[in-house]
Protein backbone atom coordinates (compact mmCIF):
# COMPACT_ATOMS: atom_id res chain seq x y z
CA UNK A 1 0.00 0.00 0.00
CA UNK A 2 1.39 3.49 -1.21
CA UNK A 3 0.97 6.48 1.62
CA UNK A 4 -0.80 7.96 -1.00
CA UNK A 5 -3.89 5.48 -0.75
CA UNK A 6 -3.13 5.52 3.22
CA UNK A 7 -4.23 9.17 3.33
CA UNK A 8 -7.23 8.15 1.50
CA UNK A 9 -7.96 5.59 3.52
CA UNK A 10 -10.45 5.61 6.73
CA UNK A 11 -11.88 3.11 8.43
CA UNK A 12 -14.79 1.52 7.49
CA UNK A 13 -16.51 -0.17 10.51
CA UNK A 14 -20.62 0.65 11.32
CA UNK A 15 -20.43 3.21 13.54
CA UNK A 16 -16.43 4.38 13.53
CA UNK A 17 -17.51 7.89 12.89
CA UNK A 18 -15.08 9.71 14.64
CA UNK A 19 -11.62 9.50 14.85
CA UNK A 20 -11.50 6.84 11.93
CA UNK A 21 -8.92 8.96 9.95
CA UNK A 22 -6.00 8.34 9.41
CA UNK A 23 -5.29 4.84 10.52
CA UNK A 24 -2.40 4.30 12.32
CA UNK A 25 0.17 2.06 10.79
CA UNK A 26 2.35 -0.25 13.37
CA UNK A 27 5.13 -2.81 12.85
CA UNK A 28 5.90 -1.50 9.50
CA UNK A 29 7.97 -2.91 7.19
CA UNK A 30 8.67 -0.52 4.11
CA UNK A 31 9.47 -0.88 0.46
CA UNK A 32 10.65 1.64 -1.85
CA UNK A 33 9.85 0.88 -5.51
CA UNK A 34 10.74 3.29 -8.06
CA UNK A 35 7.58 5.10 -10.34
CA UNK A 36 7.58 7.34 -13.05
CA UNK A 37 7.57 11.42 -11.86
CA UNK A 38 4.49 13.02 -13.38
CA UNK A 39 4.66 16.86 -11.90
CA UNK A 40 0.85 17.15 -13.35
CA UNK A 41 -0.70 14.20 -11.28
CA UNK A 42 1.02 15.24 -7.92
CA UNK A 43 -0.08 18.94 -8.71
CA UNK A 44 -3.57 17.71 -9.05
CA UNK A 45 -3.02 15.46 -6.14
CA UNK A 46 -2.31 18.29 -3.93
CA UNK A 47 -5.78 19.89 -3.19
CA UNK A 48 -7.04 15.75 -2.35
CA UNK A 49 -4.19 15.00 0.20
CA UNK A 50 -4.78 15.70 3.93
CA UNK A 51 -1.31 16.87 4.93
CA UNK A 52 -1.02 16.91 8.72
CA UNK A 53 -1.81 12.95 8.49
CA UNK A 54 0.68 12.38 5.45
CA UNK A 55 2.99 14.51 7.39
CA UNK A 56 3.01 12.82 10.89
CA UNK A 57 2.49 9.08 8.88
CA UNK A 58 5.50 9.92 7.24
CA UNK A 59 7.24 10.87 10.64
CA UNK A 60 6.09 8.15 12.26
CA UNK A 61 7.38 5.97 9.51
CA UNK A 62 10.81 7.50 10.31
CA UNK A 63 10.77 9.54 6.41
CA UNK A 64 11.13 13.33 7.21
CA UNK A 65 11.66 14.75 3.69
CA UNK A 66 8.32 16.77 4.30
CA UNK A 67 7.83 20.01 5.36
CA UNK A 68 5.44 20.03 8.25
CA UNK A 69 3.31 22.98 7.30
CA UNK A 70 2.27 22.75 3.79
CA UNK A 71 4.18 25.33 1.77
CA UNK A 72 2.01 28.27 -0.07
CA UNK A 73 4.57 28.21 -2.74
CA UNK A 74 4.31 24.82 -4.88
CA UNK A 75 8.15 24.23 -6.22
CA UNK A 76 9.23 21.18 -8.11
CA UNK A 77 11.50 20.15 -5.43
CA UNK A 78 7.83 19.73 -3.18
CA UNK A 79 6.36 17.65 -6.08
CA UNK A 80 9.46 15.69 -5.81
CA UNK A 81 9.34 15.13 -2.22
CA UNK A 82 5.48 14.63 -2.06
CA UNK A 83 6.36 12.03 -5.54
CA UNK A 84 8.70 10.35 -3.40
CA UNK A 85 6.74 9.59 0.22
CA UNK A 86 3.15 9.38 -1.36
CA UNK A 87 3.74 7.24 -4.98
CA UNK A 88 6.95 5.48 -3.93
CA UNK A 89 7.18 4.54 -0.43
CA UNK A 90 5.27 1.42 0.47
CA UNK A 91 3.95 -0.84 3.65
CA UNK A 92 5.20 -4.12 2.81
CA UNK A 93 3.82 -5.50 6.47
CA UNK A 94 2.70 -4.52 9.38
CA UNK A 95 -1.07 -3.24 10.66
CA UNK A 96 -3.01 -0.45 10.39
CA UNK A 97 -5.22 0.33 13.67
CA UNK A 98 -7.96 2.53 13.55
CA UNK A 99 -7.91 4.66 16.64
CA UNK A 100 -11.54 5.24 16.81
CA UNK A 101 -12.91 1.87 17.16
CA UNK A 102 -9.92 0.01 17.95
CA UNK A 103 -10.16 -2.23 14.73
CA UNK A 104 -7.03 -3.55 13.29
CA UNK A 105 -6.54 -4.36 9.75
CA UNK A 106 -3.34 -6.41 9.23
CA UNK A 107 -1.21 -6.05 6.02
CA UNK A 108 0.66 -9.01 4.52
CA UNK A 109 2.71 -9.11 1.26
CA UNK A 110 1.72 -5.29 0.64
CA UNK A 111 -1.88 -6.34 0.91
CA UNK A 112 -4.20 -4.81 3.64
CA UNK A 113 -7.12 -7.32 4.96
CA UNK A 114 -10.35 -5.25 4.77
CA UNK A 115 -12.77 -7.70 5.39
CA UNK A 116 -14.93 -7.31 8.37
CA UNK A 117 -16.57 -9.11 11.15
CA UNK A 118 -20.67 -9.63 10.67
CA UNK A 119 -21.30 -7.66 13.42
CA UNK A 120 -19.56 -4.67 11.90
CA UNK A 121 -21.50 -4.16 8.96
CA UNK B 1 -26.73 -27.59 -13.50
CA UNK B 2 -25.68 -24.07 -14.56
CA UNK B 3 -22.75 -22.20 -15.82
CA UNK B 4 -22.71 -19.24 -13.62
CA UNK B 5 -20.01 -19.13 -11.38
CA UNK B 6 -21.87 -17.34 -8.58
CA UNK B 7 -23.95 -20.74 -8.16
CA UNK B 8 -20.90 -22.48 -7.61
CA UNK B 9 -19.62 -21.14 -4.37
CA UNK B 10 -18.81 -17.76 -3.13
CA UNK B 11 -16.17 -16.04 -4.58
CA UNK B 12 -13.43 -15.80 -1.97
CA UNK B 13 -13.76 -19.62 -2.62
CA UNK B 14 -14.62 -19.92 -6.24
CA UNK B 15 -11.62 -17.52 -6.81
CA UNK B 16 -8.85 -20.54 -5.45
CA UNK B 17 -5.61 -20.80 -7.17
CA UNK B 18 -6.66 -22.99 -10.17
CA UNK B 19 -9.39 -20.27 -11.44
CA UNK B 20 -6.76 -17.57 -10.12
CA UNK B 21 -4.05 -19.12 -12.61
CA UNK B 22 -6.03 -19.52 -15.96
CA UNK B 23 -6.17 -15.59 -15.63
CA UNK B 24 -2.70 -15.60 -16.65
CA UNK B 25 -1.82 -18.52 -18.69
CA UNK B 26 -5.18 -18.53 -20.91
CA UNK B 27 -4.95 -16.03 -23.29
CA UNK B 28 -7.79 -16.40 -24.63
CA UNK B 29 -9.19 -14.87 -20.69
CA UNK B 30 -6.59 -12.46 -20.75
CA UNK B 31 -8.15 -11.17 -23.99
CA UNK B 32 -11.41 -10.70 -23.20
CA UNK B 33 -10.73 -9.18 -20.09
CA UNK B 34 -8.24 -6.48 -22.08
CA UNK B 35 -10.98 -5.59 -24.54
CA UNK B 36 -13.21 -5.37 -21.97
CA UNK B 37 -10.76 -3.27 -19.29
CA UNK B 38 -10.29 -1.01 -22.56
CA UNK B 39 -14.07 -0.20 -23.45
CA UNK B 40 -14.70 0.24 -19.62
CA UNK B 41 -11.71 3.05 -19.71
CA UNK B 42 -13.38 4.84 -23.35
CA UNK B 43 -16.70 4.84 -21.18
CA UNK B 44 -15.35 6.52 -18.38
CA UNK B 45 -14.15 9.70 -20.63
CA UNK B 46 -11.58 10.67 -18.53
CA UNK B 47 -9.56 14.03 -19.38
CA UNK B 48 -7.14 12.97 -22.12
CA UNK B 49 -3.20 12.99 -21.16
CA UNK B 50 -3.96 13.59 -17.97
CA UNK B 51 -2.78 10.87 -15.41
CA UNK B 52 -5.92 10.02 -12.90
CA UNK B 53 -6.36 8.68 -9.38
CA UNK B 54 -9.12 5.93 -10.60
CA UNK B 55 -10.23 2.72 -7.99
CA UNK B 56 -10.48 -0.67 -9.76
CA UNK B 57 -13.44 -2.68 -8.27
CA UNK B 58 -13.24 -6.39 -8.07
CA UNK B 59 -9.34 -6.28 -9.69
CA UNK B 60 -8.58 -9.68 -9.20
CA UNK B 61 -4.99 -10.50 -10.73
CA UNK B 62 -4.62 -7.12 -11.78
CA UNK B 63 -5.58 -7.72 -15.55
CA UNK B 64 -7.43 -4.59 -15.79
CA UNK B 65 -5.19 -2.64 -13.84
CA UNK B 66 -2.95 -3.10 -16.05
CA UNK B 67 -4.73 -1.51 -18.74
CA UNK B 68 -4.91 1.51 -17.13
CA UNK B 69 -1.36 1.33 -15.82
CA UNK B 70 -0.77 1.65 -19.41
CA UNK B 71 -2.99 4.41 -20.02
CA UNK B 72 -0.93 6.17 -17.27
CA UNK B 73 -3.28 6.23 -14.61
CA UNK B 74 -2.37 5.40 -10.61
CA UNK B 75 -4.88 3.27 -9.42
CA UNK B 76 -6.21 1.55 -6.25
CA UNK B 77 -7.26 -2.13 -6.46
CA UNK B 78 -9.87 -4.40 -4.73
CA UNK B 79 -10.73 -7.96 -4.58
CA UNK B 80 -12.48 -10.61 -1.91
CA UNK B 81 -10.18 -13.33 -3.17
CA UNK B 82 -6.70 -13.92 -1.79
CA UNK B 83 -5.49 -16.00 -4.36
CA UNK B 84 -6.00 -13.46 -7.33
CA UNK B 85 -4.58 -10.51 -5.22
CA UNK B 86 -1.86 -13.16 -4.65
CA UNK B 87 -0.92 -13.85 -8.41
CA UNK B 88 -1.61 -9.63 -9.03
CA UNK B 89 0.69 -9.05 -6.38
CA UNK B 90 3.41 -11.66 -8.20
CA UNK B 91 3.13 -10.00 -11.34
CA UNK B 92 4.18 -6.89 -10.00
CA UNK B 93 1.51 -4.65 -10.83
CA UNK B 94 1.75 -0.91 -9.36
CA UNK B 95 -1.61 -0.16 -8.28
CA UNK B 96 -2.58 -0.82 -4.72
CA UNK B 97 -4.21 -3.98 -3.81
CA UNK B 98 -7.00 -4.29 -0.89
CA UNK B 99 -8.40 -7.46 0.27
CA UNK B 100 -12.13 -6.32 0.22
CA UNK B 101 -15.34 -7.44 0.59
CA UNK B 102 -17.10 -4.54 -1.48
CA UNK B 103 -20.88 -5.40 -0.29
CA UNK B 104 -19.19 -4.66 3.10
CA UNK B 105 -18.93 -0.61 2.36
CA UNK B 106 -16.11 0.92 0.58
CA UNK B 107 -13.54 3.00 3.61
CA UNK B 108 -12.51 5.70 1.24
CA UNK B 109 -12.68 9.46 2.03
CA UNK B 110 -14.87 11.54 -0.33
CA UNK B 111 -14.24 12.57 -3.34
CA UNK B 112 -10.89 10.26 -3.47
CA UNK B 113 -10.81 8.98 -6.98
CA UNK B 114 -11.37 10.36 -10.71
CA UNK B 115 -13.35 7.35 -12.05
CA UNK B 116 -13.98 3.84 -11.17
CA UNK B 117 -14.11 0.77 -13.49
CA UNK B 118 -15.10 -2.97 -12.44
CA UNK B 119 -15.05 -5.93 -15.30
CA UNK B 120 -17.45 -8.97 -14.28
CA UNK B 121 -17.80 -8.50 -10.74
CA UNK B 122 -21.11 -6.73 -9.49
CA UNK B 123 -23.30 -9.79 -10.12
CA UNK B 124 -21.83 -11.64 -7.37
CA UNK B 125 -23.34 -8.89 -5.24
CA UNK B 126 -27.08 -10.55 -5.95
CA UNK B 127 -26.28 -13.59 -4.68
CA UNK B 128 -26.03 -14.18 -0.51
CA UNK B 129 -23.49 -16.34 0.01
CA UNK B 130 -23.93 -16.39 4.24
CA UNK B 131 -26.80 -16.03 6.59
CA UNK B 132 -25.97 -12.67 6.90
CA UNK B 133 -26.06 -11.38 3.47
CA UNK B 134 -28.89 -9.34 2.19
CA UNK B 135 -28.74 -8.63 -1.34
CA UNK B 136 -30.08 -5.53 -1.80
CA UNK B 137 -28.62 -4.16 1.94
CA UNK B 138 -25.35 -4.96 0.13
CA UNK B 139 -25.69 -3.76 -3.01
CA UNK B 140 -26.85 -0.30 -1.46
CA UNK B 141 -24.18 -0.16 1.09
CA UNK B 142 -21.86 -0.41 -1.97
CA UNK B 143 -22.99 1.50 -4.17
CA UNK B 144 -23.59 5.01 -1.30
CA UNK B 145 -19.88 4.60 -0.29
CA UNK B 146 -18.78 4.62 -4.15
CA UNK B 147 -20.78 7.51 -4.52
CA UNK B 148 -19.25 9.10 -1.31
CA UNK B 149 -15.62 8.42 -2.62
CA UNK B 150 -15.83 9.06 -6.51
CA UNK B 151 -14.79 13.09 -6.83
CA UNK B 152 -17.72 15.26 -8.16
CA UNK B 153 -18.37 14.79 -12.29
CA UNK B 154 -16.64 11.27 -11.56
CA UNK B 155 -18.00 8.19 -13.65
CA UNK B 156 -17.93 4.54 -12.82
CA UNK B 157 -18.25 2.13 -15.31
CA UNK B 158 -19.35 -1.64 -14.43
CA UNK B 159 -19.31 -4.22 -16.89
CA UNK B 160 -20.83 -7.09 -15.79
CA UNK B 161 -23.37 -10.67 -16.92
CA UNK B 162 -27.17 -10.15 -15.20
CA UNK B 163 -28.35 -13.47 -14.90
CA UNK B 164 -31.74 -12.09 -15.86
CA UNK B 165 -33.79 -8.81 -16.38
CA UNK B 166 -34.64 -8.91 -12.91
CA UNK B 167 -31.25 -9.00 -11.52
CA UNK B 168 -30.47 -5.35 -14.26
CA UNK B 169 -33.42 -3.74 -12.37
CA UNK B 170 -32.24 -4.76 -9.09
CA UNK B 171 -28.37 -3.79 -9.68
CA UNK B 172 -29.63 -0.09 -11.67
CA UNK B 173 -32.16 0.56 -9.45
CA UNK B 174 -29.99 0.25 -6.31
CA UNK B 175 -27.61 2.28 -8.22
CA UNK B 176 -30.56 5.61 -9.33
CA UNK B 177 -31.40 5.26 -5.37
CA UNK B 178 -27.86 6.14 -4.00
CA UNK B 179 -28.03 8.99 -6.32
CA UNK B 180 -25.48 7.94 -9.23
CA UNK B 181 -27.75 9.02 -12.46
CA UNK B 182 -26.69 7.65 -15.73
CA UNK B 183 -27.72 4.01 -17.09
CA UNK B 184 -27.05 0.87 -19.88
CA UNK B 185 -24.85 0.36 -22.32
CA UNK B 186 -25.22 -2.91 -24.23
CA UNK B 187 -22.30 -3.23 -26.87
CA UNK B 188 -23.60 -5.54 -29.63
CA UNK B 189 -27.01 -6.13 -28.69
CA UNK B 190 -27.67 -8.95 -31.16
CA UNK B 191 -24.84 -10.81 -30.32
CA UNK B 192 -25.27 -13.66 -28.47
CA UNK B 193 -21.60 -14.32 -27.48
CA UNK B 194 -20.29 -10.56 -27.48
CA UNK B 195 -23.17 -9.01 -25.63
CA UNK B 196 -21.65 -7.12 -22.84
CA UNK B 197 -23.71 -4.72 -20.29
CA UNK B 198 -21.88 -1.95 -19.22
CA UNK B 199 -23.56 0.42 -16.07
CA UNK B 200 -22.47 3.93 -16.91
CA UNK B 201 -22.98 6.34 -14.00
CA UNK B 202 -22.12 9.75 -13.22
CA UNK B 203 -21.54 10.55 -9.64
CA UNK B 204 -22.98 14.19 -10.27
CA UNK B 205 -21.78 16.37 -13.19
CA UNK B 206 -18.84 18.88 -12.61
CA UNK B 207 -19.42 21.06 -15.80
CA UNK B 208 -20.87 24.96 -15.91
CA UNK B 209 -23.81 24.13 -18.27
CA UNK B 210 -26.05 22.52 -15.40
CA UNK B 211 -26.87 19.85 -17.75
CA UNK B 212 -25.92 16.34 -17.02
CA UNK B 213 -23.65 14.24 -19.20
CA UNK B 214 -25.02 12.18 -21.91
CA UNK B 215 -25.19 8.30 -21.78
CA UNK B 216 -22.15 7.25 -24.67
CA UNK B 217 -23.07 5.43 -27.39
CA UNK B 218 -23.06 1.55 -27.91
CA UNK B 219 -21.68 -0.52 -30.34
CA UNK B 220 -23.68 -2.27 -32.40
CA UNK B 221 -21.33 -4.03 -34.48
CA UNK B 222 -22.63 -3.47 -37.89
CA UNK B 223 -20.10 -3.92 -40.56
CA UNK B 224 -17.66 -4.59 -38.27
CA UNK B 225 -16.35 -7.55 -36.76
CA UNK B 226 -17.60 -9.06 -33.09
CA UNK B 227 -14.22 -7.65 -31.80
CA UNK B 228 -14.14 -4.59 -30.08
CA UNK B 229 -12.81 -1.45 -31.76
CA UNK B 230 -10.97 0.55 -28.95
CA UNK B 231 -12.16 3.71 -31.07
CA UNK B 232 -10.79 6.06 -29.00
CA UNK B 233 -7.22 4.62 -28.77
CA UNK B 234 -7.48 4.01 -32.83
CA UNK B 235 -9.07 8.06 -33.46
CA UNK B 236 -5.61 8.96 -31.33
CA UNK B 237 -3.52 6.73 -33.34
CA UNK B 238 -5.07 8.52 -36.53
CA UNK B 239 -4.49 12.19 -35.28
CA UNK B 240 -0.84 11.19 -34.92
CA UNK B 241 -0.57 12.00 -31.27
CA UNK B 242 3.37 12.24 -31.35
CA UNK B 243 3.94 13.15 -28.12
CA UNK B 244 2.69 9.95 -26.24
CA UNK B 245 5.13 7.72 -25.13
CA UNK B 246 4.21 4.30 -24.57
CA UNK B 247 3.72 3.34 -21.14
CA UNK B 248 5.02 -0.40 -21.70
CA UNK B 249 8.46 0.43 -23.56
CA UNK B 250 11.97 -0.78 -22.87
CA UNK B 251 12.76 1.23 -20.07
CA UNK B 252 9.79 0.11 -18.36
CA UNK B 253 10.18 -3.95 -19.46
CA UNK B 254 13.34 -3.23 -18.21
CA UNK B 255 12.47 -1.79 -14.82
CA UNK B 256 9.92 -4.36 -14.37
CA UNK B 257 12.60 -7.82 -15.03
CA UNK B 258 14.85 -5.97 -12.67
CA UNK B 259 12.32 -6.06 -10.23
CA UNK B 260 12.02 -9.59 -10.48
CA UNK B 261 15.41 -10.55 -10.58
CA UNK B 262 15.86 -8.70 -7.42
CA UNK B 263 12.76 -10.93 -6.32
CA UNK B 264 14.76 -13.93 -7.02
CA UNK B 265 12.23 -14.54 -10.25
CA UNK B 266 13.04 -16.43 -13.34
CA UNK B 267 13.87 -13.84 -15.53
CA UNK B 268 13.96 -14.06 -19.85
CA UNK B 269 17.57 -12.70 -20.63
CA UNK B 270 18.32 -9.36 -21.89
CA UNK B 271 18.63 -8.60 -25.46
CA UNK B 272 18.72 -6.30 -28.50
CA UNK B 273 15.74 -8.31 -28.78
CA UNK B 274 14.10 -6.89 -25.59
CA UNK B 275 10.76 -4.79 -25.98
CA UNK B 276 10.67 -5.23 -29.56
CA UNK B 277 7.12 -6.60 -31.29
CA UNK B 278 7.13 -10.00 -32.97
CA UNK B 279 6.29 -9.77 -36.49
CA UNK B 280 2.96 -10.39 -37.91
CA UNK B 281 3.44 -13.36 -39.14
CA UNK B 282 4.97 -15.15 -36.06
Amino acid sequence: MRLITHNMLQCHVKGCTTNNFPLQIQDAELETLEAEFNPGFVQRLIPKLHWGALYHTAVSLGIEDLPEQMPEEVTEDLLRAIHKVALETRVKEGKAVCLGCGHVYPISNGIPNMLLQDNEV
Amino acid sequence: MSSRPEHTAPPEIFYNETEAAKYTTNTRVISIQNDMSYRALELLALPEDKACYLLDIGCGSGLSGEVLEEEGHVWVGLDISKSMLDVAADRGVEGDLFEHDIGQGLGFRPGTFDGAISISVVQWLCNADKQSHNPYKRLSRFFTTLYTCLARGARAVFQFYPESPAQIEMIVSSAMKSGFTGGLVVDYPNSTKAKKFFLCLFAGYAGESGKAPELPKALDGEGDSVAYSNQSIRERQRRGDKHRRPVKDKDWIQRKKELARARGKETANDSKYTGRKRKTRF
